[in-house]
């Protein structure tokens, strides 16, 4: 094979996930009663990017073959502090954004610090570290409300000149400035190899505690910058449970649907955003082909256990039956 | 996932006595001592039995997922659609009961029966798709949410328990004890046979420990799978039935607070998340510590913010006490 096949086939589950998701938009925007106007794609960005961001931060862990539960929490965590410290002066402004980012990333630093030199399972650290996460978000605040520097959450949540959303140009601009780096350097690869096989990428002498690390604090930070866009959605922050663990099984759904392999070692955060916008444009689609709303849990839930099925094609083309036990 | 216990080196064995019982299970029981100890510092009524057989009583819907949970998590599987399961057997019993006579005395078994067919599904999927069960078990979730909201969304279903099942939850028929406790000691029993003492269960430790091996001495693995699924769903719906009586009637997102905890006890119990290694006396343990945890928390008026913190600080603690893993590498 030639390299760019071989490139093409580590890339085909990335891929397939922006076809079917180019393929479901076509059809929303087509079908929507004011055609596809600048309005309709800010709205549908908006609401896609908060689970994409998400979304990516659990692509990090699931790699290294890990899950982190608590991404829902820290999401949350992050839209109450932000209501709290994303105000007033300039200044305040800026420091309150770093804060949050910062918060973010230390929750997933100490989820990383757990798994890593305290030896849990992930499953189980991050379902207990959540739980303190939600803590503090309620802590923070108590009862919903808060407030937000308007200028900043209208200037992220808005339209740039031309009708394109702002906030799809800073996914993008994330992506760009920080996965693509990331998927070429040592550590990337050690993220990689970390959830290929633990054992070998040890052996092979990858810093295999530091990638661990990396792939934690990336997941709380990632959450944090979903916390943040959420409150510059709603202008206030809330300590909801339902949205914390919502996001939490969404943000596994959309990994899942993005290509990511939950037994770690392939997949992408490309795809993982994919993931995340197909599962909202789903959702979407409900309302423009007015389907009775009653009917939008069922429909999802039959697609998610669709699209997660469909890989089961492969075993037509086991040819051991001991094949089939992997691992 | 390819981490796996090594074998523990003769001369830190136990003797044979003494091997049979669990560090983690020990601790487990510690804990719980503890927590009762601190718990009597605020108040005598801690020590009081009455307190603790209304804590055993609603410990006892905790425990009959987490029963099911444990038999999953066993296989190195996890059962993610515990909570709407709950819900589905709340629901379609409450509902059988509206039709007549012969409804209400079927509605129990109804009820778990609707959850033991979602059950049946999520074993199809994991066992015979090979999709991984945290997927398939989500998906599964959401299928039976998206079923519970179509049947109550838009009309008023029947929806008041049946007066056998608010018996089952809340009386005392026998020595005084709560009927929920009674079941609980039913069901426990049950499984420690069904685990000890049957093929089924022997089966369900040696796909834990390795699947291709189980397979390769000819157990039916995909079979066994299946089954365990199917015992999870259906004793989730029993909780949902009994939680619907205890209540009075069945409502959407009666079985959110139960997926959590029902992972917590069962891994706080010593119970490895890998699979093929775990005891049903630590699943009780972890039940116990979870119910006691929870109410005393709220006894001592704590706001819900501290009560998250504590609540996730003491898992967190207790785990890293007996839960942690071997080293990979050196």
């Amino acid at each position: 094979m030639k390299d760019w096949q071989y490139r093409l086939r580590g890339a085909r589950t990335t891929l397939s996930a922006i076809a079917v998701f180019i393929v479901i938009f076509a059809l929303y925007a087509a079908k929507h009663d004011g055609g596809f106007t600048g309005n309709v794609a800010q709205t549908a960005a908006n609401k896609g990017v908060l689970l994409a961001f998400v979304a990516i931060g659990q692509c990090f862990v699931v790699l290294t073959a890990g899950i982190d539960l608590s991404v829902g929490a820290v999401f949350i965590l992050a839209d109450c502090l932000a209501s709290t410290l994303v105000t007033g002066s300039p200044l305040a402004v800026a420091f309150g954004v770093v804060a949050v980012l910062v918060a973010g990333l230390a929750c997933g630093l100490v989820n990383g610090l757990i798994v890593v030199y305290g030896r849990l399972q992930p499953i189980v650290a991050t379902i207990a570290t959540g739980a303190i996460y939600f803590g503090l978000a309620l802590w923070v605040r108590p009862e919903p409300g808060g407030d937000i520097d308007s200028n900043l959450a209208d200037a992220v949540t808005g339209q740039l000149p031309g009708g394109i959303p702002s906030s799809l140009v800073l996914l993008l601009a994330i992506i760009l400035l920080v996965w693509v780096p990331f998927r070429r350097s040592v550590m990337g690869r050690a993220v990689y190899a970390v959830g290929s096989s633990e054992a070998s990428a040890y052996m092979s002498g990858l810093p295999i505690r530091r990638a661990k690390l990396l792939a934690y604090g990336f997941a709380g930070l990632f959450s944090a910058v979903g916390g943040l866009m959420l409150s510059f959605i709603t202008y206030s922050g809330e300590a909801s449970a339902t949205n914390a663990s919502t996001y939490t099984l969404n943000s596994i759904a959309a990994v899942v649907i993005g290509g990511v392999s939950l037994f770690g070692g392939a997949g992408s955060a490309i795809g993982a955003v994919f993931g995340a916008l197909i599962f909202r444009t789903i959702n979407d689609l409900l309302f423009v082909f007015d389907l009775d709303p009653l009917w939008q849990p069922l429909f999802l839930g039959l697609v998610l256990l669709a699209a997660v099925s469909f890989g089961s094609l492969r075993l037509l083309r086991i040819r051991n039956r001991l094949e089939l036990f992997g691992q | 996932m390819t981490q796996k216990l090594e074998p523990v080196p003769a001369r830190l064995r136990l003797p044979a006595g003494l091997r049979r019982f669990d560090p983690a299970v020990a601790t487990a029981f510690g804990c719980i001592v503890a927590l009762l100890l601190v718990g009597s510092f605020y108040s005598r009524s801690f020590l009081s039995p009455e307190y603790l057989l209304q804590q055993f009583q609603v410990g006892a819907f905790l425990a009959l997922v987490a029963t099911g949970m444990m038999v999953v998590v066993l296989l190195g599987q996890i059962d993610l659609s515990v909570p709407w399961i709950v819900t589905v057997g709340g629901m379609m019993s409450t509902a059988a009961a509206g039709h007549g006579a012969a409804g209400a005395a079927l509605a129990i078994p109804f009820g778990v029966l609707c959850g033991v067919g979602l059950g049946v599904v999520n074993g199809i999927g994991v066992a015979y798709l090979r999709v991984p069960s945290m997927i398939f078990t989500l998906g599964i979730d959401a299928v039976a949410q998206g079923l519970m909201v179509l049947r109550t969304g838009g009309s008023a279903p029947q929806d008041m328990a049946t007066p056998l099942m608010g018996q089952l939850a809340t009386g005392h028929a026998i020595l005084g004890m709560p009927n929920a406790v009674w079941v609980w000691i039913a069901v426990g029993t049950a499984t420690v046979i069904l685990l000890g003492r049957t093929t089924f269960g022997r089966s369900v430790y040696a796909i834990g420990n390795r699947e291709s091996a189980a397979y390769l001495s000819g157990v039916h693995t995909r079979r066994i799978v299946l089954l365990a699924f199917a015992l999870s769903g259906g004793l989730s719906a029993l909780a949902g039935t009994m939680l619907a009586g205890y209540s009075g009637k069945a409502y959407q997102g009666m079985g959110d607070g139960y997926l959590l905890p029902a992972i917590a006890a069962v891994v706080l119990g010593g119970t490895s998340i890998l699979g093929g290694r775990g005891s049903y006396l630590g699943t009780t343990a972890g039940v116990i510590l979870i119910t006691l945890l929870q109410s005393i928390l709220s006894v001592v008026q704590m706001p819900d913010a501290g009560r998250q913190v504590i609540y996730g600080a003491v898992i967190l603690a207790m785990l890293l006490l007996y839960g942690r893993s071997s080293r990979v590498g050196g």
